[in-house]
C-alpha cells in the first residue's frame, strides 16, 4: 500500500493533467486551476520544513562546535533578523525606504551581483581550458569560437576588410551561429522534448519510481 | 530662335495652368497650414496632410464571435479601422465598444481603445447568453457609430481543435513505447549506446572512498515537478546506493524544501536498499536557500571546504553552472553534469570531465536499471526521432517545391 497508493494518485493526476491539455471545457479549466492553487499551497508549507532543515543543521553545527560554526552562527542570526523585520511591518515588502527592503537593496542585492560577476573570470578560465587545440574536434571548436568572437567585435572586420563580404568574419561568425549552430540546437531540442515526453509516460504509468525513493 | 522659344512658352502656358491649378495650389495649402492643434493634447501637434485625409466615417465591417478553444466567456469582437487610422493621416482618436444584452437598445459603454485597434476580447460574459456590441470611431469633432450590430453567444469547447497535431504525436508516441515495453518483456533484445558521463558514475565512487572524501551532489534549481529534477532522483538513488555500499559520504544542498525532503527519502531508501540504514545523517540532504547566488556561495563553500572527490550537477542550471563547475575544478573534483538547459551545456562541457547532454539526461534512469519497461521507453524516444526526421526531410521537399523557394533559388542562380 505505501507504494500502491502514491502510485495510484500520480497516474489519476498524470491522466488528468493530459486529458484537460485537450480539454478547454469550463470544468476541466477549474479542476486544472484549483490542482494549481493547491500546489503552490503545499510548496509555501513545505518552505517550513526547508527552514526547519536549516536551523537543525546549523544549530547542530554550533553546538558540536564543528569548524564552520562560526558562520552558522551568522546564518541563524541572519535568519532571524530578516523575519523579525518582515512580520514587525505590515508593510515590510512593499516599502521601499524600510529596513527590511534597505538590507535587500544595499547588501544582498549587492552580493548577489557581486557572485555574478565572477562569472566573467570563470569563463575566462573555462575557454582558457576548452580551447586547447589538443584533438581535430577541439581545434574546430577554438578555430569556430575566434572566428565568432572576432566576428562580434570591430577588430574582426578591420582585419578582414579586404575580403569579399562573404569571408568577413563578421559574416562567418552569422554564418556559424545561423546554421550549423541553430541546426545542432534544434537536434538537442527535439531529443531533450522527446525525453520529457519519454520520462513522464514512465512515471504516469508507474515504471519510474525513483521519486517515492529507493527505486529498483 | 525667338520666334521658337515665343511658340515654346505659349505651347506650354496652358498646361502649366493646369498644373499649377491641381498640384501646386493643395501643396501651397499645405504648406500655409501643414498642421493642426491637437484638441486632446494642448501642446502637441499633430501633423496630417488635412487636403489629402478621407473625410471621417465609423468603423468597417464589425464581427463577434464566441473565443475558439477556451473554457467559454469570451467574445471576441473585431471591426475594419476607420477611415484616416492608417498610421499616416492620425485623424482618429480611437474606438469605443458599447455592450448590450438586447440586439436594438440598452448599449453601455464597455470600453476605449486607442487608434490603431481591430479588436476586443470581452472576458465579462456569462456562457449562453446572447451579447450584442457597436464599435464607435472617435475624431477630434465627432464621435461616428457603425450602423452594424454584431452579437455572439459564448459557449465553452470540449476539444482544443489547435492541439490535433500534439494529441497525435501523443498517441503514436504513447502507442510505441507500450508496443516496445511488450516486445522487451518478451525477451526483445534492445541495444542502448554506451553513455560515459554514466559509465563513469562507479569509477568516480571509488574514487571518493579511496581518497576518503565525501560526494557532492547539487540536484539543480529546478521545482520537483521539472522531470529534469525528477531524471536528477533517479541519478541521485543509484549514487547513493553505491555510496552506502563503498562505506563513503554523499553531500546534497538543496533550493528547494519539496526537492529536499524527495532527496532525502531516495537517499535514505538507497541506504537501506544497501544494508546499511544506520549510515544515512539526514543533515546531509539539507536545504539552503532559495535564493540562486546566496545558494552559489553556499554551494561553493561546501566544495571548498569539504573538498569533495566528485561533484555530480544533475537537474536545471542557469548562470550559476559555471560557477560552480569552476570551484569544482579548482577543489580538484572529479565533474559529471547533466541538464536539459541548452544554454549551460556548453559552460558544463567546458568544465566538467563528463557531461550528459539533454536527452542522456533522461535515458539515465534506463541505462542505470536495463529494465525492459525502461528500455522500450527509450526505443519509443528513438522512434520519435526518426518520426521527427522524416517530418523534417518532408519539409525540405515541400519548401523546395513551393513558389518562395523556387524564386530564391533562381535569384541564388541568376543573380537577381
Amino acid at each position: 500500500m505505501r507504494r500502491e497508493v502514491p502510485l495510484t494518485i500520480v497516474f489519476i493526476c498524470g491522466a488528468f493533467m493530459a486529458f484537460q491539455y485537450f480539454v478547454p471545457h469550463y470544468a476541466s479549466a477549474t479542476v486544472y486551476e484549483y490542482a494549481l492553487n493547491w500546489t503552490t499551497i503545499i510548496s509555501i508549507f513545505t518552505l517550513a520544513v526547508g527552514i526547519g532543515s536549516l536551523v537543525n543543521l546549523h544549530s547542530d553545527r554550533i553546538a558540536r562546535r564543528k569548524p564552520t560554526w562560526r558562520y552558522s552562527i551568522v546564518t541563524l542570526a541572519a535568519l532571524a533578523f530578516m523575519t523579525i523585520l518582515g512580520v514587525s511591518s505590515p508593510d515590510a515588502l512593499s516599502n521601499p525606504t524600510g529596513l527590511f527592503m534597505k538590507v535587500y537593496f544595499y547588501i544582498l542585492s549587492p552580493v548577489q551581483a557581486t557572485m555574478f560577476a565572477l562569472l566573467a573570470f570563470f569563463i575566462a578560465s573555462a575557454a582558457y581550458r576548452a580551447f586547447r587545440a589538443k584533438t581535430l574536434l577541439a581545434t574546430l571548436l577554438l578555430l569556430s569560437a575566434v572566428i565568432v568572437m572576432l566576428g562580434r567585435v570591430w577588430v574582426g572586420d578591420m582585419l578582414t576588410g579586404w575580403l569579399p563580404e562573404g569571408l568577413r568574419f563578421s559574416y562567418v561568425a552569422n554564418y556559424i551561429l545561423d546554421f550549423p549552430n541553430t541546426a545542432a540546437k534544434q537536434a538537442i531540442y527535439i531529443g531533450v522534448g522527446l525525453g520529457v515526453a519519454g520520462t513522464t509516460l514512465k512515471i504516469i504509468l508507474g515504471i519510474e519510481r525513483t521519486w517515492l525513493g529507493g527505486g529498483k | 530662335m525667338g520666334p521658337i522659344l515665343k511658340r515654346f512658352f505659349l505651347d506650354l502656358s496652358f498646361p502649366l495652368l493646369i498644373f499649377s491649378v491641381l498640384i501646386v495650389k493643395p501643396c501651397v495649402a499645405v504648406d500655409r497650414k501643414p498642421t493642426i492643434k491637437d484638441p486632446e493634447s494642448p501642446g502637441d501637434y499633430v501633423f496630417r496632410y488635412k487636403t489629402l485625409a478621407p473625410d471621417p466615417g465609423p468603423p468597417g465591417r464589425l464581427i463577434a464571435a464566441d473565443a475558439p478553444n477556451d473554457a467559454g466567456g469570451t467574445i471576441i469582437v473585431s471591426w475594419g479601422k476607420a477611415p484616416g487610422d492608417n498610421g499616416i493621416f492620425d485623424t482618429v482618436k480611437g474606438y469605443i465598444v458599447y455592450r448590450s444584452e438586447a440586439p436594438d437598445t440598452g448599449f453601455s459603454m464597455l470600453t476605449r481603445l486607442p487608434a490603431g485597434s481591430g479588436s476586443y476580447s470581452d472576458a465579462s460574459p456569462e456562457n449562453g447568453r446572447s451579447y450584442y456590441y457597436r464599435v464607435a470611431s472617435i475624431y477630434a469633432d465627432d464621435t461616428l457609430m457603425a450602423a452594424e450590430t454584431a452579437g455572439a453567444i459564448p459557449r465553452t469547447q470540449f476539444f482544443h481543435t489547435r492541439r490535433i497535431l500534439v494529441l497525435l504525436f501523443m498517441l503514436f508516441f504513447s502507442g510505441a513505447a507500450i508496443f516496445l515495453i511488450s516486445h522487451s518483456k518478451k525477451g526483445g533484445d534492445l541495444y542502448i549506446r554506451p553513455i560515459a558521463g554514466i559509465d563513469a558514475v562507479d569509477e568516480a565512487i571509488g574514487r571518493a572512498t579511496e581518497m576518503g572524501r565525501p560526494i557532492l551532489f547539487v540536484p539543480g534549481l529546478g521545482e520537483a515537478s521539472r522531470v529534469a529534477t525528477i531524471a536528477a532522483f533517479t541519478i541521485l538513488g543509484r549514487v547513493a546506493r553505491k555510496v552506502a555500499e563503498y562505506q563513503t559520504r554523499i553531500i546534497v544542498p538543496n533550493y528547494d524544501p519539496v526537492v529536499m525532503t524527495i532527496c532525502q527519502e531516495v537517499v535514505k531508501e538507497a541506504y537501506a536498499a544497501a544494508g546499511r540504514p544506520e549510515a544515512f545523517d539526514v543533515k546531509d540532504v539539507y536545504f539552503v536557500t532559495q535564493d540562486q547566488f546566496p545558494y552559489t556561495a553556499s554551494v561553493n563553500g561546501t566544495m571548498l571546504r569539504e573538498r569533495p572527490a566528485t561533484n555530480f550537477y544533475m537537474g536545471m542550471f542557469y548562470a550559476e553552472s559555471l560557477i560552480l563547475a569552476e570551484t569544482g575544478f579548482v577543489a580538484g573534483s572529479i565533474q559529471i553534469a547533466g541538464t536539459d538547459q541548452l544554454i549551460q551545456i556548453p559552460f558544463f562541457i567546458a568544465s566538467c570531465d563528463y557531461t550528459l547532454m539533454g536527452e542522456e539526461l533522461y535515458a539515465a534512469s534506463a541505462y542505470l536499471s536495463r529494465e525492459p519497461q525502461q528500455l522500450g521507453t527509450l526505443k519509443a524516444q528513438d522512434w520519435g526521432k526518426v518520426a521527427a526526421i522524416l517530418l523534417t526531410g518532408a519539409g525540405i521537399i515541400a519548401y523546395l517545391f513551393s513558389r518562395g523557394a523556387g524564386d530564391a533559388l533562381k535569384a541564388w542562380v541568376i543573380g537577381g
